[in-house]
């Protein structure tokens, strides 16, 4: 059935996207809690160096993601646009100032300038993956109406949507971490290694907790989902997610950072077709809206099957050969664009090297008891 | 054309306030992002060009050229990536109606263009950071892909627009869309010429804007071979291809004259259809009076049929809510493209005739004016041909099949998200106009990124002076 082949296909694209870009949307954050200008410098240019060349690419499987959807799933796809408008303006806001924040502090020189503009961009890679998340925790919920007319506050606003925004951010950070522990090893840079393999530690927990957290909230706001995810077809796909996340943080504790990237990528991905599987074939919980009935004809969906097919064998190999000269280090952003400074003193130099990750994790515990309290009354 | 049930939609259109300011947004982020993605389309073109000559002359001047203008692209490609990334968002956001409506027709030509939106992205990475680890004409080789799918990319979106104005290859049964050819949709009646109009204008957007910039510094006394062949290498290619473009118009006003006579009349204020229709130009057109103007009898009929006698139809045609508002900007709009690309072509002339009789370039100072103009000319150009198309397709948004009022959102506040992207996109302006003019500084100055400034990677690579 190519409606469901669509279908699939819209699933590996936010799963690329999320593999891909999350992890740069995960650096912005790293960056954001790295500290002060001197203390921050060595894991501010690891990120930079390793995000540099890649965002842009990995930045295009939203696009990609966006065009599936509104072409295979128009009718879906107008009544998300309508109904949580609102996340989606602040992400698109989010990502605007996150690319040219990014993109500027490369040219900057002036130390101040240069503040600013990764701050920009530090603070709105926070912001984006969290509104993206909440997006997805709408629809998941059933929170979107087939015929909806107007934008809706609580649709995105509900403990399980929240949830899974900041699960967002926790996945980001947990993925860019490992990455950058992985990466910190490759150049043989223990100190660096060590730095984030405590973050993704802490990063790797707290989106594990999320994820039992929207699990447990999903018991109330969609139990059909919820149920094939713990009981049913989806099972398999969330037990998958949870021996990775496992996997992964063991091998960072025992110091072999070789594979824990694919290992956490492979949970993500493991997170997302859970998500899909168990709710298939219906596209928007709660509606009769399902894969082959959101508007489009049998012979659009053949034609973007082919043309998936034509995607694979044109960008297949070209990212290929982007991952494996920057593997290799050959891209470099020397004269035309370097880091020369990522100055960022929004929090001020401490003395304990810890401090970031302790108040990370402080944030997030904050926020799970406070949305713990909230979903008691019901 | 299949599904011609003219304004069936018209009346299951919503009553909404918010399409004024949803197409005012949609013209404030599209009139920004198209400089950008004029840019994205032709500027690699242009700086391979320089690197061509760089590595084939072994000529150091084009390969700095080159080089420097990569870190400029750089800045503007991330900027454009992200800028049309919202635009991908509106097209949900602002037109819900004209998605759910027609998205399975119109998605396919954005996913041809999503392949390669991708490759443009990964070899523009792979172009912009390998300068120093991959030499000479590998690296050239890995800036082809960005120039080809620029190409290739453009002519996918303008694929949709052209469709918006000349829809086919679909058919719908009560409302439903039944089936589509997609290979019809992309190479619609208007695709022909829209697709090589615009990427025409963005070649010479970005010829001319390279131009301009070192005729401005030029005038200014700087006269050194640096900035002689920073000017050439953007002059020429754009001056070259001007008349090719002003073909193409002229064969796009009259394929528009057939296919969509009511734009047309209010391009040329051709109130009754009637023989023998004079060309205006210039004129504000006001309660039914043309104010100001050269009126030249005639000429439009011949401009259209090659005889005075063709007959041209009037925008008396349709009733008056099936025609588009503000005439006279329309109009106006057409004079200013017309006349901006026929000066560009008379300084294209000027430097011929010069290169020609004495092998050098102009001196006059007027030369240089015009050239240090040229490059906002055609930027100015090609935005008043966008509001040609799309403010005479109105009021539909599909022609003909879907009014934009049925399109847009039924959510309020768009006036507060306008509100915001003209104050973002106006800061965005800026900052990069800053970003670009303080990294020429930076060039001019000979210093480097980063030289003397503290937190600096201390481990770096020593860096070559004046590359």
């Amino acid at each position: 059935m190519a409606a469901d082949a669509v279908g699939g296909i819209l699933l590996a694209g936010i799963t690329l996207y999320a593999v891909f870009a999350g992890a740069d949307f995960g650096g912005g954050l790293w960056d954001l809690l790295a500290g002060g200008d001197r203390r921050g410098r060595e894991p501010r240019r690891l990120i930079d160096e390793t995000v540099t060349p890649v965002w842009e690419a990995n930045h295009v499987w939203l696009v990609f993601d966006l065009v599936i959807f509104w072409t295979a799933f128009p009718h879906a796809f107008a009544a998300v646009m309508i109904a949580v408008a609102l996340p989606l303006w602040l992400a698109a806001a989010g990502i605007v100032l996150r690319g040219s924040g990014f993109a500027f502090r490369h040219e900057l020189s002036r130390l101040s300038l240069q503040r600013a503009a990764g701050a920009t961009f530090a603070f709105s890679s926070l912001v984006t993956p969290f509104f993206m998340g909440a997006v997805i925790g709408a629809i998941a919920t059933g929170s979107i109406p087939a015929g909806a007319s107007h934008a809706s506050l609580a649709a995105w606003t509900s403990p399980t949507a929240l949830l899974a925004g900041f699960l967002f951010v926790a996945a980001c950070s947990y993925l860019a971490a490992v990455y950058l522990t992985a990466e910190a090893a490759r150049r043989g840079n223990a100190r660096m290694q060590a730095y984030f393999t405590r973050r993704a530690q802490v990063a790797g927990v707290a989106a594990g907790a999320l994820s039992l957290a929207a699990l447990a909230a999903l018991h109330s706001s969609n139990p059909t989902l919820d149920a094939r995810l713990l009981t049913g077809r989806a099972l398999p796909l969330a037990v998958l997610a949870a021996v990775s996340g496992l996997a992964a943080l063991g091998l960072l504790t025992a110091g072999r950072p070789r594979g824990v990237r694919l290992i956490a990528a492979l949970g993500v991905a493991a997170v997302v077709w859970g998500w899909g599987v168990a709710q298939y074939p219906v596209l928007l919980p709660g509606t009769g809206v399902t894969l082959s009935n959101a508007g489009a004809p049998g012979t659009t969906m053949v034609a973007l099957v082919i043309l998936f097919i034509v995607a694979v064998l044109c960008i297949g190999p070209s990212l290929a050969l982007l991952f494996s000269l920057q593997g290799r280090r050959l891209l470099h952003a020397d004269e035309t664009g370097t880091l020369t400074a990522a100055g960022l003193s929004l929090s001020r130099p401490t003395p304990a090297g810890r401090s970031p990750v302790i108040r990370a994790a402080v944030v997030t515990l904050v926020v799970l008891a406070a949305l713990a309290r909230r979903r008691r009354p019901h | 054309m299949t599904g011609t049930g003219v304004p069936t939609l018209l009346a299951a259109a919503h009553v909404s306030g918010e399409v004024v300011p949803a197409r005012a947004q949609m013209a404030a982020t599209l009139g920004f992002h198209i400089i950008l993605a004029a840019l994205g389309i032709a500027l690699p073109s242009i700086v391979l060009l320089a690197e061509f000559l760089g590595l084939r002359r072994r000529d150091q001047t084009a390969m700095r050229l080159a080089r420097r203008w990569s870190q400029a692209m750089g800045v503007l490609v991330a900027v454009g990536a992200v800028t049309g990334t919202v635009l991908s968002f509106e097209m949900g956001l602002l037109w819900p109606g004209l998605m759910r409506q027609y998205g399975a027709v119109l998605g396919f030509p954005f996913g041809v263009e999503g392949i390669f939106f991708f490759l443009e992205a990964i070899f523009t990475a792979i172009y912009l950071y390998g300068w120093r680890r991959l030499g000479g004409w590998a690296h050239f080789w890995s800036g082809v892909p960005i120039a080809l799918s620029g190409i290739f990319g453009a002519m996918s979106v303008i694929a949709v627009n052209s469709w918006m104005n000349q829809p086919g290859g679909f058919t719908e049964h009560n409302g439903q869309i039944t089936s589509v050819d997609v290979w019809q949709v992309y190479f619609n009646h208007a695709a022909i010429y829209e697709m090589p109009h615009m990427i025409l204008a963005a070649y010479m957007v970005s010829g001319f804007t390279v131009a301009g910039i070192y005729a401005a510094g030029i005038l200014r006394g700087r006269r050194d071979r640096y900035h002689y062949t920073g000017f050439a290498i953007g002059f020429i290619p754009a001056a070259i291809l001007t008349p090719f473009q002003i073909f193409v118009g002229d064969t796009a006003a009259r394929a528009i004259a057939a296919d969509q006579p009511v734009k047309f009349a209010a391009m040329e204020y051709v109130a009754q259809t009637s023989r023998d229709v004079p060309e205006w130009i210039g004129g504000v057109y006001a309660n039914g009076h043309i104010y100001g103007g050269l009126k030249i009898p005639g000429l439009d009929s011949v401009l259209v049929g090659f005889r005075p006698s063709t007959k041209v139809i009037g925008w008396d045609s349709v009733p008056a809510a099936y025609r588009p508002p503000v005439v006279w900007l329309l109009h106006l709009c057409f004079d200013v493209m017309v006349g901006l690309g026929s000066l560009l072509l008379l300084a294209g002339l000027w430097a011929a005739w010069e290169w020609w009789r004495r092998r050098r370039l102009p001196a006059q100072r007027l030369f240089w004016l015009a050239g240090a103009v040229s490059g906002l000319a055609a930027i100015v150009a090609m935005e008043c041909g966008w509001v040609v198309t799309e403010v005479g397709r109105q009021p539909w948004v599909v022609y003909q099949l879907q009014t934009t009022t049925a399109a847009a959102t039924t959510n309020g506040g768009v006036i507060a998200s306008l509100s915001i992207v003209i104050v973002g996109y106006a800061v965005l302006g800026v900052a990069t106009i800053a970003i670009l003019r303080m990294l020429a500084r930076r060039w001019r100055r000979g210093d480097l990124a980063g030289a003397g400034v503290p937190y600096g990677p201390a481990d770096r690579a020593p860096r070559r002076a004046g590359s």
